[in-house]
């Protein structure tokens, strides 16, 4: 658990760095993302040894966005002038968003083979 | 008489206590379990979401007892800072699914850039025919994208990053209460084509309701939230400069 935190911060760190110095215009973490993909890719074995760690954070996501979520009192006066715009893009959009990938992965993708390796 | 002091007390330990991280990482977890625990209850019902609910609980208990949004985060920035490692993390399910989803990348790749495209360019058209303000369409452009990206990506166009994070949070809960029911309507049911649609349109919020729903729709929407971070922070900032200097 612990290693595999420290891969996570590790890889957060460098991808911070490289976003930094070259003055990219990618988040740090989605950098490290890359490179730890990279490195899983080419060492498959690694998987294993970061997923409890990886399923720990993943296990409870949804609480990692409260803090910024709560954020939500300091826009009230906004939100209450453009609730109208506000509240229609962002029912309409996500539910495009939503059905126009769903849809088109949907009718793209060919049917399932009988059951592959299910193990995830 | 006596009463003062006991009541000054009280202020003292209160000015105290919410001045360290204790009482707003508490109040974070057990506003959290508490959510968590309701909608388990509820059978984990798409309408019960725990982050709106846990949300919800947190930003009227803070209104309630004066407490500021500045301080409470502070506190609470311990939890928020895991944002971080937890998008690394995505390599991890990224990596394990790769050589499984080799049939269908190529579907999912074309799903992905044109649900993306599609929501950011609804999002903003709608919001521009209402009347909303410059601000407010620039911050609700990267709204689909998970977070912290989204926050850098607001910041590259000029855009007000705190508030492109609300509104990937409501994108988030609106994506996870909605998305299940319209995905059965338009007969999607394989799981990992649920989850990533989830991932894609609602990113982190939706990624969690997709695990709720099945572990393989919860990989496939944390692949979807992380090729959709990547591919929007590279193409959003090029796409608004563009039209920027059209207009």
């Amino acid at each position: 658990m612990l290693e595999g935190l420290l891969a996570l911060l590790v890889f957060q760190l460098i991808g911070e760095g490289f976003a930094h110095l070259l003055h990219l215009p990618i988040p740090g973490p989605v950098l490290g993302l890359l490179g730890l993909f990279a490195v899983l890719r080419a060492r498959p074995h690694w998987i294993e040894r970061l997923r409890p760690t990886a399923e720990m954070l993943h296990g409870h996501l949804a609480l990692l966005f409260v803090p910024a979520g709560v954020g939500v009192v300091m826009f009230l006066p906004r939100l209450r002038a453009e609730w109208l715009p506000i509240v229609v893009a962002l029912l309409v959009s996500t539910s495009v968003g939503l059905v126009v990938t769903a849809w088109v992965a949907h009718r793209l993708a060919p049917e399932p083979a009988s059951q592959p390796e299910d193990e995830s | 008489m006596t009463v003062l002091p006991i009541r000054d007390d009280i202020f003292r330990l209160w000015v105290y206590l919410s001045a360290s991280p204790l009482f707003a990482l508490s109040a974070t977890l057990g506003a959290y379990l508490l959510a968590l625990a309701l909608a388990r209850r509820l059978n984990n019902h798409p309408l019960v979401n725990p982050v709106a609910i846990t949300i919800m609980l947190l930003a009227t208990g803070i209104s309630l007892v004066g407490e500021d949004y500045q301080r409470y985060f502070e506190g609470a920035q311990f939890v928020h800072f895991l944002l971080g490692p937890a998008t690394v993390a995505f390599a991890v399910p990224m990596a394990a699914m790769w050589s499984r989803m080799r049939r269908i990348r190529l579907a999912l790749a074309v799903g992905l850039i044109g649900g993306g495209a599609a929501g950011a360019a609804s999002a903003v058209l709608t919001a521009w025919a209402l009347g909303a303000s410059h601000e407010t369409l620039l911050a609700l452009i990267p709204k689909s994208v998970t977070t912290p990206i989204a926050m850098g990506i607001t910041e590259q166009i000029g855009g007000p990053p705190s508030l492109t994070a609300v509104f990937c949070i409501l994108t988030g809960v609106v994506g996870a209460v909605a998305g299940p029911s319209l995905l059965d309507n338009f007969g999607v049911h394989r799981p990992a084509v649920r989850g990533f649609a989830l991932g894609t349109a609602a990113h982190g919020i939706g990624t969690a309701r997709a695990f709720q729903e099945h572990p393989e729709a919860g990989a496939f929407a944390g692949l979807a939230l992380g090729i959709h971070g990547l591919v929007a922070a590279m193409l959003i900032p090029l796409i608004v400069a563009l039209w920027l200097k059209l207009v």
